[in-house]
């Protein structure tokens, strides 16, 4: 194996990914990361040189919509609580994402 | 029996008062009772279809029977992409794929198994249990709509909706012995089907026989202005190219010097025989090889799905981001990898230029064959476990695939060997240029009619 991604590397994607990993799954993670960068790498022996990016492949542009509602796609509050985990007087329940300071 | 009918013979038996939706249903309910178990095709069965069915007689799809992939959102219906992250998920709201097939009188049997998020090609790692292959069930059914794909090969259900991203129609169509028709990308809405990688995402069928196909794509297609990819252009009537002749079509045979495939090749080269003694010219050609187009796809689908998958943050969609099984979190985190600051460069840019280089080569190539063909899958179903601890298995499964899927090509898996001692199949795929899903059609319903194909459906 060429590369060699560290399971403190996969530590740190974890958390830019969100993804809660156990000390055992990063390092069965930074294994097959190792595997799959490899396989990337192949493409380098390949003359890119002057070939454009291929973002997509139907040619459209700038598809735009009126800026109008469609009723067909709106929820009612009780729609759009349906799946929610928790809800409070009619709102998502989120984790604190922010904690007071000398709290 | 009825369950062993194709759509367009249920269709026709329906509405000409053959038999009756009670009896119709009764078949099929009969068979998922003795087989679904075993082989864990569907997560959750629909217990209204035949009341639902009933009224339907009148309408173009008559009230059949169709299995669909657990990634549509069906409103009010479970819906959990094989994702114990979506446990209790029950959308608001139907997939444009699920509102045109009711309007056309399709109903939902069930929701079919696949590997979690589509992330695979095995059904393996489904978070509710591998499907088995109902033509070997030490066999896997591949993937990622492996239960779809089942469900058809096993008459669990008429016929079926996938949905492919690279392979995942073609390839577990192609393990089963059945046949899948992934179309261009942008020809069927992606609206309301959970994402994977946004920008090869395509819906499509997986059916008894190329008409099938046909008959189903006629109906799933169109421009969705709730899709901002979807395809402005009409929508062709795409039973228009069955039973036409393919004299004179310019038939080129690519990845026939893979190792690994060998056989398959071997095969696919007798078999095409039939085309040319239709009139047809077959010759092998050299097409840019497939094993970059694994670097360009494990990039870009890494990518796409980091980002798609970042929504499942256990506020809006039931369980919280701890519920990923391994496959979803290793790909969500290489993704992230990849588009890191510093990498994205090095990785993204870098596949993306070489899916030009992909995009260009078949370009060229439909300059001067009309479509193009070669072995779906490198060979026959694997065995059961096989994907353990491999990282990269559905990837170089899917290889000949994938430079399709990211040119976005129309493709067709249709069966063309299958091997008397472990009843498994080989499947050929069919791939034309942007918007030719007619061509593909016109050439896999010729070779299906003018082969023993049909005799091997009865022996299963």
């Amino acid at each position: 194996m060429k590369n060699s991604v560290t399971p403190q590397i996969v530590a740190h994607i974890a958390k830019l990914a969100n993804i809660p990993v156990t000390q055992v799954e990063q390092e069965k993670l930074a294994a097959g990361f190792s595997e799959t960068l490899d396989v990337i790498d192949e493409l380098n022996k390949l003359d890119v040189k002057n070939v454009p990016t291929a973002h997509q492949v139907t040619g459209l542009e700038n598809v735009w919509r009126e800026d109008t509602i469609n009723p067909n796609t709106i929820f009612t509050q009780q729609e759009a609580l349906a799946n929610a985990a928790q809800t409070h007087n009619g709102f998502f329940v989120v984790s604190r994402i922010l904690e007071e300071k000398d709290a | 029996m009825l369950n062993k009918l194709t759509l367009a013979q249920t269709i026709e038996g329906l509405k000409n008062k053959k038999f009756s939706h009670r009896e119709l249903y009764a078949d099929v309910q009969k068979n998922i009772e003795e087989k679904n178990k075993s082989l864990n095709i569907y997560l959750t069965l629909n217990n209204q279809a035949l009341d639902q069915a009933e009224k339907l007689l009148n309408t173009p799809l008559a009230g059949a029977p169709i299995a669909i992939k657990d990634n549509y959102c069906t409103r009010d219906f479970r819906t959990t992409a094989s994702a114990k992250v979506l446990d209790k998920f029950k959308p608001q709201f139907d997939a444009t794929v699920i509102k045109k097939l009711k309007n056309a009188g399709g109903v939902m049997i069930g929701k079919t198994n696949m590997d979690a998020w589509a992330h695979g090609s095995s059904t393996e790692t489904s978070d509710y249990g591998r499907t088995l292959n109902p033509r070997n069930t030490e066999h896997l059914p591949g993937g990622s709509s492996g239960g779809s794909a089942a469900a058809v090969a096993a008459d669990l259900a008429i016929t079926a909706l996938g949905t492919e991203t690279a392979g995942s129609i073609r390839q577990p169509a192609a393990w089963c012995g059945v046949v899948g028709l992934k179309p261009t990308y942008g020809r069927v809405s992606r609206y309301g089907v959970a994402a994977m990688a946004s920008s090869t995402d395509s819906p499509g069928p997986i059916t008894k026989t190329v008409e099938d196909a046909a008959i189903l794509l006629n109906q799933i297609a169109g421009h969705d202005p709730l899709d901002g990819t979807s395809t402005a252009q009409t929508t062709p009537d795409f039973t228009q190219t069955l039973n036409t002749p393919v004299k004179g079509l310019k038939i080129g045979v690519i990845y026939h010097d893979i190792t690994g495939a060998e056989f398959a090749n071997e095969k696919l080269m007798e078999q095409l025989k039939v085309l040319e003694n239709l009139g047809a010219t077959v010759e092998k050609t050299t097409a840019m090889d497939p094993h970059y187009a694994i670097g360009v796809y494990t990039v870009v689908q890494r990518g796409e799905v980091s980002s798609n998958l970042a929504r499942y943050d256990g506020v809006r969609y039931g369980n919280d981001r701890s519920y990923f099984s391994d496959e979803a979190k290793r790909r969500q985190m290489l993704g992230t990898y990849t588009l890191s600051k510093g990498y994205a460069e090095k990785y993204y840019e870098l596949a993306q230029k070489v899916r030009t280089l992909f995009i260009e080569d078949l370009k060229k190539l439909f300059n001067t064959y009309d479509v193009l063909i070669a072995p779906t899958s490198p060979g026959f179903a694997k065995k059961i476990g096989v994907t353990e601890g491999q990282a990269m298995f559905g990837e170089l499964e899917d290889m000949l695939v994938e430079a399709s899927s990211v040119a976005g090509l129309p493709g067709l898996n249709v069966p063309y060997y299958r091997d008397e001692k472990t009843n498994l199949f080989l499947g050929m795929d069919i791939i034309a240029p942007m918007w030719r899903e007619d061509l593909v059609i016109q050439v896999g319903d010729a070779f299906e009619k003018n082969t023993a194909w049909n005799s091997w459906r009865t022996q299963s």
